[in-house]
Formats: structure tokens, C-alpha cells, sequence
């Protein structure tokens, strides 16, 4: 976000409601962190000045609790327990309809959302690279998915630099953060008394001329700058490399997937908070009349027992199976399909698993033990 | 669960009651005007709490709801099974045997004398057992108690002629649907929801409290990883022994694994 | 309303049954025929391929399509009543309406096998995908060389179209091999392994071709068999069953790897999938 110093404006604390104001101006619902049952989790803000201050979010594996910011910061809260997915890849909606009419015959037709403009005030780094790898999927060229691209198409993001990881980060080792570098309308750096803003796009630029910010300083943009370095310094997990493909492809009977099948509750937890996870079910809607239907899809898990479902058996009965399907897509055959891995660091996995299980851990195990 | 074989066009449905506190009858009857509208795709020809009293007739479709506890209910269970095509069991007692089966880990006779001042009154037996036990059922429907949503779809999948859909993953997957953070996560409390069956809609940890299994247990329940992590917790062995000993406490995965706590008490 | 080219976009499209047949106790086909008579008239695909069938408040099925390409009166589809939609499928007469989305996926690369001998192994009950090329050479039958069939199935009894066999046995330059690891009163066929077979099957590896399809454990032996007896790697193809909800590469259920089964399969070359074969649950 620091690639051109000269277009980068500086946002005293006291104009953040502005901001705010400025995009509801311009037909935006603004959503931003609120604090919801102990967790930071992104909800329209009633108010300008709704924006919680001076909140941390602890982070362990399987753990997740706020605390104070002794720095009172605004943004200081690492991440929350969904990132923008829901936003785009909606749980649950409806692809279309279809009736009988008077005569038998069947009539489809496809139902897309109304979706509102949406604004989202912090966005982590690591939410836009998972979103970008969500576009790869979702808006695959010839094969858009028209659902997700008119939810998608309607969003303006703001990012928000981490300068406090947590200690599940380790967008550092996936090269997706602490610092937004791309995919976001706007960006701030959040320092002692305001925030360095930067435009990413078109739509971004227009709203920050109407703020008339004075320009950043170099010491501002510096400050800035030594923040991300310092919060990817800090960051004290990470995974062993970029590209596991080969090196996991090749433990597929390592017996560490038997140890930590007997540890994993298959509750798909992981699937759900992970924020490039993708599957989602068909399902149908029946109305009570018996001659209406709505074809839906919700989100879905491959630790789900329907996932592998195949008539009359299923390919992955078990969690060791399950685990396996996921620890392989996301890190290994992922390559094959989008040319990256499909983690982004973002740790959300690790702190929101209800017993713990790390998959750097875990990773680790399987590929610094050597080859089975 | 086989598919309907053609399913008349206006099936006759009974409702029966056993060992039960009512309360999936009153899911079904508490859907309003979505029941009227259902009642004219169907023949409604005995449910006691909504009117028609017919408990002897042959039916397309038996909703059972409760456990088999009495000698009585041994008799009656038969003859609704040799008088109904389908024969769907609905919630936790009728699945499990529900809450009255925490008797079959004590002694229930003694139990009866100390609560009853006139125990030869009392005509129980030793257990209760669910549905399944005693005939072949064609469909289950856990919780307790059951949804109106959920009781809509199995009716309306019958009547489309195909098989209700069954859903045995966890709570979690409807819960994170909904967007809720999790309360084992945020909050440090027990919930049961990793290895308790979906179909409640995460009612209780979208109220910020912790799940309690009323629906049963899921598909693949990792009760050993949830009772471990349960105990690092804070948990006693004793109070993981209550987590799995409530509303289903017969499951089979849910009694062994009060079974292995129990044990650690001993210990 | 889709362009009538495209109708394996958006929302399914209304389809009758124009025919049903029982061709065992729990396999059926229903022909269909789109209620738009343009759309069924530039209605394409290739053996292989698959559509998404609707029934009305259930859900959608992957269904392999068994009629052949050129047929303009419709689309055929042997079905086995397994699951909840396919049970209700199996309740349809002639005149009742389904949805039809596809044709999906990589069909079979016919056109590479033009003047090749052709084998083709079958396991299980059904094997649509299979069939359907048989029925495809047939009708076509100076286009290709030798043809050997090899059939395996658990009972004698699962052996559906056992006339077709015995008519199939007869024709010149063409081998039937069929095995039922359970034999049955009058079982005219071999009784135990079909891979038993496989040294019986006359072809000139270098230049035949093979496709198969059935439970993977039965495609692992038979490919190598085959590979055994000097078929090269990249002349086989199998065509593979994962569960399949969305059929465009979206939902993910279909995964194999870095594949979608829906979108880079069906139809597979045996190198492109045999890594994983090898790996229970994946």
C-alpha cells in the first residue's frame, strides 16, 4: 500500500466518521467490527462513531477471547471469526425456482439476490487474498457465478493493516500480509494519532479526494511501513513453504493423519471460518402445495458425511479421510486448480477449532518428519 | 431409508403418542396455517392433540412419537407397525428413549418407590427403549423436540414420493451458517454441538449458551476428542459423565462416552 | 430463457418423459425430451458425458446419458433407484416432467480411436457410460477394430441386457467376456474373478484403445492387466463417480485431487487419476 508515498493522505482520528458518513452518502451500508457474544464480527454500523476502540483479540489454538488495547487503537483486534466470505458467498441462497402450471408443464427461473452496496470497514489483508482466490473460483471465466458476482460487484472495501497479529497469524509465511497490497478500493495504517490512506482503485480515489486529506508524511508512511515489517516479524507460526504440493501428495499414508483424526471433532469448524473455502450443497426448498420448489445452496463441509457421498457408499467415511481431503486441498491441490496455495495465514482454522488442532502443527509434522 | 413405493395421492397419516411430554405434537401443531394447508394434502386420521382419535386405524404414514416404557405401549407398538405402510419416529424419546431412560443406568423400581405413594399403581418397565428396538422404523427423526420446520419436510418429502432428507452432521455447520461465534471458542463453556446432530438450527449457541446434545449424536461423533477437550476445560470427569448422560442418554455413542468418563471418576 | 445451446447454465429445463422402461428390478430408463422442441433439436453431446436431472422438490442427480448422439427423439438415461431422487425418478410414467441441465464433462475421446481395436471392461450393475459406447461402435461399427467386452458382476443375477450379450457374442470380430463372481442355474458366462479374463481377450495392445468403467478396486486390476499385457498407459480411460451436486466445477464435492470430476472428468486417462486410485478415501 506504500508503492506510491505521494498519493497517500493522512486521516486524523476525529475524520473516521466521516469516512463513514461519506460512503452512507454515497448508498453504501457500511459494515465494520462490532463487538457480538465475546468476538469482533462485522455488522452495520448504525452510527459513524459505532467503530469499537481499544480491543485486542487473543488468539491461541482453540482459543479466542478480547481484551484491552492499552494503545486505545481502533484496529488493534488481529482478526474475528469470519472474514468477508459471507459477504460474497452467501450461507445460504436461493439459485432458482421452479413451478407447475395449470397444465403440468414445468417453469424455471433463476432467482438472484437483491444485493444492497456494501461497504466494509476492516478488512484484514489476508480477507483480500482469500476474497481474490473466492473471485478465481466463483468468477472463473466462462462459468461466472451470477449469484456471487452481483454480491461481489457490490462491495467497497476498506483495509485495515494488522500491526497487532495474532498469535494464530502467519500471513507473513503465505505472503498474503500484515500489509493489503492489493484488491482493496482503500487502505489505512492505523498510527498513534490517525491513519496513512491509500486508494487501490477507481472508486476508492473518488471517496478519498471528497475527505480533502493533507498529504502523508514521509515520516507517517515510514512509521507505517515499520509497523507491517514489525507485525510480520511478530508473527511466530508459520508453514514450512509456499508450495506443500509434492511434499504432501507424498505423505497421503503418513500416519500422522490417524493421529490427528483421533483428535479432530470432523464439526467442519475450520471449513467454515476459512475464508477461501468454497463448497456448498444443492438443496431443495419444497412449498407446502406440492407444486413449487426453490433450489438452494448452502454452505458445505468436506467433514460433512454428505460430502462424499456416492450411492451406496462414501468415498470418505472417516474423519482421518476427511481431514485429509481438506489439509490436501488447501495446501497441495489447490495448486493445480488456482496456481497458489489456498491458505492465506489468517490462523482462523487454528484459533476456532473447538480442540485446537494448529494446521501449521500439523503441516509441520507431516512434512519435517521426513517421508514415512 | 427405502423410497415411498407410491405414495397415495392423499395418504392417510396417524399421529401416535407413547412415553412422551407432547412436545414434537406441538411442533407439528404449532406450524398455524402451514399445518391447515398440509392437512388438505393429507388424511388425518388419528392425532389426538388436534382432534381425530382413531388409534387402531391402517394408515400410509405413523409419525410415533415417545418411548417404549410400559408393558401397554409393547402391545401398541406392534399393531401401529402391522397397520402402517411408513412408520417415522420423532424425537429424542422415540430415537433414544429420551430423558425417562436415565432410569436404565439406576434402579428404576427404586426410584418408583421413593417418588410414588402408591408404587403398585405404577406399571413400568425396567427401561425405555426407543422405537427401533422393538420394530423396524423407516425414518428417524431426532431432537427434542423435533422442529416444525423439519416435521414440514419430511411430510412434504413423502408426498413428493421421495425419502425425507436426512442430515447428520453437526450443529456446528448450521450454527456457523448462521454466523455465530463459537461459544467453546469465545466463551470457554462445554457445548455439545461438535458432536450433537444439526436440524435445531443452532438455537442455543446462537443464544450465546452451549448445545446439549438434545438432538443426538451426529454422524462420525469424535465423543473421545470433545470429552478430552471438555476436561481441559475444567470440566470433572463427573460433570462430562452429566454432558452425555441428558436428553439421549441411550444413544450409543453418548452412553459410551458417559461410560469412559465414568470410568476417569473412578480413577 | 437460455439460448437453446446453453442449457447447461442457469436453471434447469422442463423435460417429459416420453418413455420408461424396467430393465431390471431396481434399473430403469427414462427417455426424455425437452418441451422446447429448439432446444431438443440443437440438443448435443458425446458418449460420456452426463446431465442433471430434476425432480420436482427433491433434487437434482448426475446421470450418464445412454442414448446415442445422433438419436434426435431423445435423451436416454439408465438409472438405478439408489437414492432419494433416483427412487423418486423410478416413480415416473410417460408424460410427467423432470428438469434436464447438461450435457457436462469430458465424454470419451472417440475420435482418437478411429481404426483402433476397442476394449472395453464394464463392472458392476448398470455401466452406463460403458454401454452407451458399445451401443456407439456398434452403429458405427467399420470405424473401429476389434471389439472385446469384458463384463464382471457380483451375481449372475445383476447382469442386466443379457440378450444383448449373446447377441453382441456373435457378431464377427467381436469378443464377449463376461464373469459373475457368483454364478446362477444356466450362467452361460465364466463364475469368479472377471480379472480371470483378461488373458482371454484377443486385441493387439499397440494399437487398441480401453475404456472402462465400475467400482475403482475393479478398474485398478483390470488396468493392470491391460497395461500388462502392452496396452499403452495413454490409450486408457476410465470414466470415474464422485458426488456431484453442482456439475460446473462450483460446489467441490467432486474433487479428485486437483480435479473436478464434473468439469475435468468424467472421463479420465489412467495417468491423470492413477496416482490416487492407489489411496483409499481420497
Amino acid at each position: 500500500m506504500f508503492s506510491q508515498p505521494d498519493r497517500a493522505g493522512f486521516m486524523p482520528f476525529a475524520q473516521l466518521p466521516s469516512l463513514v458518513s461519506r460512503l452512507s452518502a454515497l448508498g453504501y451500508r457500511c459494515l465494520g467490527p462490532t463487538r457480538e457474544n465475546g468476538a469482533i464480527v462485522m455488522r452495520e454500523l448504525e452510527s459513524p462513531a459505532d467503530l469499537p476502540r481499544g480491543l485486542q483479540a487473543e488468539q491461541a489454538p482453540g482459543h479466542y477471547r478480547l481484551t484491552s488495547d492499552p494503545h486505545n487503537r481502533y484496529f488493534a483486534w488481529s482478526n474475528g471469526p469470519q472474514a468477508i466470505k459471507p459477504l460474497s458467498f452467501a450461507p445460504q441462497e436461493s439459485l432458482w425456482r421452479v413451478e407447475r402450471d395449470e397444465a403440468g408443464s414445468l417453469r424455471f427461473a433463476a432467482v438472484l439476490p437483491a444485493a444492497d452496496k456494501q461497504a466494509i470497514i476492516g478488512v484484514r489483508a489476508c480477507d483480500l487474498a482469500a476474497l481474490a482466490l473466492q473471485d478465481a473460483h466463483f468468477l472463473r471465466a466462462g462459468r461466472r457465478d451470477p449469484h456471487y458476482a452481483r454480491r461481489r460487484e457490490q462491495l467497497f472495501l476498506v483495509a485495515v493493516q494488522c500491526a497487532e497479529p495474532a498469535s494464530t497469524c502467519f500471513c507473513a509465511s503465505t505472503g498474503d500480509g500484515p500489509t493489503p497490497t492489493a484488491g482493496y478500493d482503500l487502505a489505512l495504517a492505523e498510527l498513534a494519532d490517525g491513519f496513512v490512506a491509500v486508494a487501490g482503485s477507481d472508486k476508492g480515489d473518488a471517496v478519498l479526494k471528497t475527505l480533502s486529506l493533507a498529504p502523508a508524511t514521509s515520516r507517517q508512511i515510514e512509521a507505517a511501513r515499520q509497523q507491517g515489517a514489525a507485525a510480520a516479524a511478530a508473527q511466530t507460526r508459520r508453514l514450512p513453504g509456499r508450495n506443500l504440493r509434492d511434499a504432501l501428495m507424498s505423505r497421503l499414508e503418513h500416519p500422522r493423519w490417524d493421529e490427528v483424526a483421533a483428535r479432530c471433532l470432523a464439526c467442519g469448524n475450520c471449513t467454515a471460518v476459512c475464508p477461501t473455502c468454497f463448497c456448498h450443497a444443492e438443496i431443495d426448498e419444497p412449498a407446502l402445495n406440492g407444486q413449487a420448489s426453490r433450489h438452494e445452496r448452502i454452505w458445505d463441509s468436506c467433514f460433512g458425511e454428505s460430502h462424499g457421498h456416492l450411492h451406496g457408499f462414501n468415498v470418505r467415511p472417516d474423519i482421518r479421510s476427511r481431514y485429509r481431503q481438506w489439509l490436501t486441498h488447501k495446501l497441495a491441490t489447490w495448486h493445480d486448480q488456482f496456481g497458489r496455495s489456498g491458505c492465506v495465514g489468517c490462523g482462523r482454522c487454528i484459533a476456532w477449532c473447538p480442540v485446537g488442532i494448529d494446521l501449521t502443527e500439523e503441516t509441520a509434522a507431516l512434512i519435517e518428519g521426513g517421508q514415512p | 431409508m427405502k423410497g415411498p413405493t407410491a405414495i397415495p395421492v392423499k395418504p392417510r397419516v396417524a399421529v401416535h403418542k407413547f412415553s412422551s411430554c407432547d412436545g414434537c405434537q406441538l411442533a407439528l401443531l404449532n406450524l398455524g396455517e402451514d399445518l391447515l394447508e398440509l392437512a388438505e394434502r393429507v388424511e388425518l386420521v388419528h392425532f389426538a392433540e388436534a382432534g381425530p382419535i382413531d388409534p387402531m386405524a391402517e394408515v400410509d404414514v405413523a409419525f410415533v412419537e415417545g418411548s417404549v416404557s410400559t408393558p401397554e405401549d409393547l402391545e401398541r407398538i406392534r399393531h401401529i407397525r402391522e397397520h402402517s405402510r411408513m412408520l417415522i419416529a420423532i424425537g429424542a424419546c422415540a430415537t433414544s428413549g429420551g430423558i425417562q431412560a436415565l432410569r436404565n443406568n439406576a434402579d428404576g423400581a427404586e426410584w418408583v418407590t421413593r417418588i410414588y405413594s402408591h408404587p403398585e399403581a405404577i406399571a413400568s418397565l425396567a427401561h425405555s427403549t426407543p422405537i427401533s428396538s422393538h420394530v423396524k422404523v423407516d425414518f428417524e427423526l431426532w431432537g427434542c423436540p423435533v422442529s416444525g420446520p423439519q416435521m414440514l419436510a419430511v411430510v412434504n418429502a413423502l408426498l413428493l414420493g421421495a425419502a425425507p432428507r436426512d442430515n447428520a452432521d453437526k450443529v456446528c455447520t448450521e450454527c456457523k451458517r448462521h454466523g455465530y461465534p463459537c461459544v467453546m471458542v469465545s466463551r470457554g463453556i462445554a457445548c455439545m454441538g461438535p458432536v450433537t446432530r444439526a436440524g435445531c438450527g443452532a438455537l442455543c449457541p446462537g443464544l450465546g449458551r452451549d448445545c446439549y446434545g438434545c438432538y443426538g449424536p451426529a454422524e462420525n461423533a469424535n465423543t473421545d476428542a470433545l470429552a478430552a477437550q471438555f476436561g481441559r476445560q475444567g470440566l470433572e470427569p463427573r460433570a462430562v459423565v452429566r454432558r452425555f448422560q441428558s436428553i439421549n442418554s441411550q444413544a450409543p455413542a453418548f452412553l459410551a462416552a458417559a461410560d469412559k468418563a465414568r470410568m476417569a471418576c473412578d480413577e | 430463457m437460455n439460448a437453446p445451446l446453453s442449457l447447461d447454465a442457469g436453471p434447469p429445463h422442463a423435460a417429459t418423459v416420453v418413455a420408461r422402461i424396467q430393465e431390471s428390478p431396481t434399473i430403469f430408463t427414462l427417455q426424455l425430451r425437452l418441451d422446447d422442441a429448439a432446444a431438443q433439436a440443437a440438443y448435443r453431446f458425446a458418449p460420456g458425458q452426463f446431465n442433471m436431472l430434476y425432480l420436482v422438490g427433491v433434487g437434482e442427480v448426475a446421470i450418464s446419458i445412454m442414448s446415442d448422439p445422433e438419436d434426435r427423439n431423445g435423451v436416454g438415461h439408465t438409472i438405478r433407484a439408489v437414492g432419494r431422487v433416483t427412487q423418486g425418478l423410478a416413480a415416473l410414467q410417460p408424460g410427467d416432467r423432470v428438469g434436464l441441465r447438461g450435457p457436462f464433462g469430458r465424454g470419451w475421446p472417440l475420435q482418437e480411436m478411429g481404426g483402433r481395436d476397442v476394449v472395453l471392461v464394464l463392472g458392476g450393475l448398470g455401466c452406463a457410460p460403458v454401454v452407451s459406447v458399445i451401443h456407439y461402435i456398434l452403429r458405427r461399427r467399420e470405424r473401429f477394430g476389434r471389439l472385446v467386452i469384458i463384463q464382471g458382476v457380483k451375481h449372475a443375477e445383476d447382469l442386466i441386457w443379457r440378450e444383448q450379450y449373446d447377441r453382441w457374442s456373435k457378431l464377427p470380430d467381436t469378443q464377449v467376456l463376461v464373469a459373475a463372481d457368483q454364478g446362477a442355474a444356466l450362467w452361460p458366462w465364466h463364475v469368479g474373478r472377471v480379472t480371470a479374463l483378461f488373458d482371454l481377450a484377443s486385441f493387439n495392445p499397440e494399437r487398441a484403445a480401453a475404456m472402462m468403467c465400475g467400482p475403482e478396486g475393479m478398474m485398478r486390476v483390470a488396468a493392470e492387466q491391460l497395461l500388462a499385457r502392452g496396452l499403452p498407459e495413454s490409450s486408457l480411460y476410465l470414466s470415474m463417480e464422485r458426488n456431484m451436486q453442482c456439475a460446473v466445477g462450483r460446489c467441490g464435492h467432486c474433487q479428485l485431487g486437483g480435479s473436478f470430476v464434473c468439469r475435468d472428468g468424467p472421463v479420465f486417462s489412467w495417468g491423470q487419476v492413477k496416482a490416487l486410485l492407489a489411496h483409499r478415501g481420497y
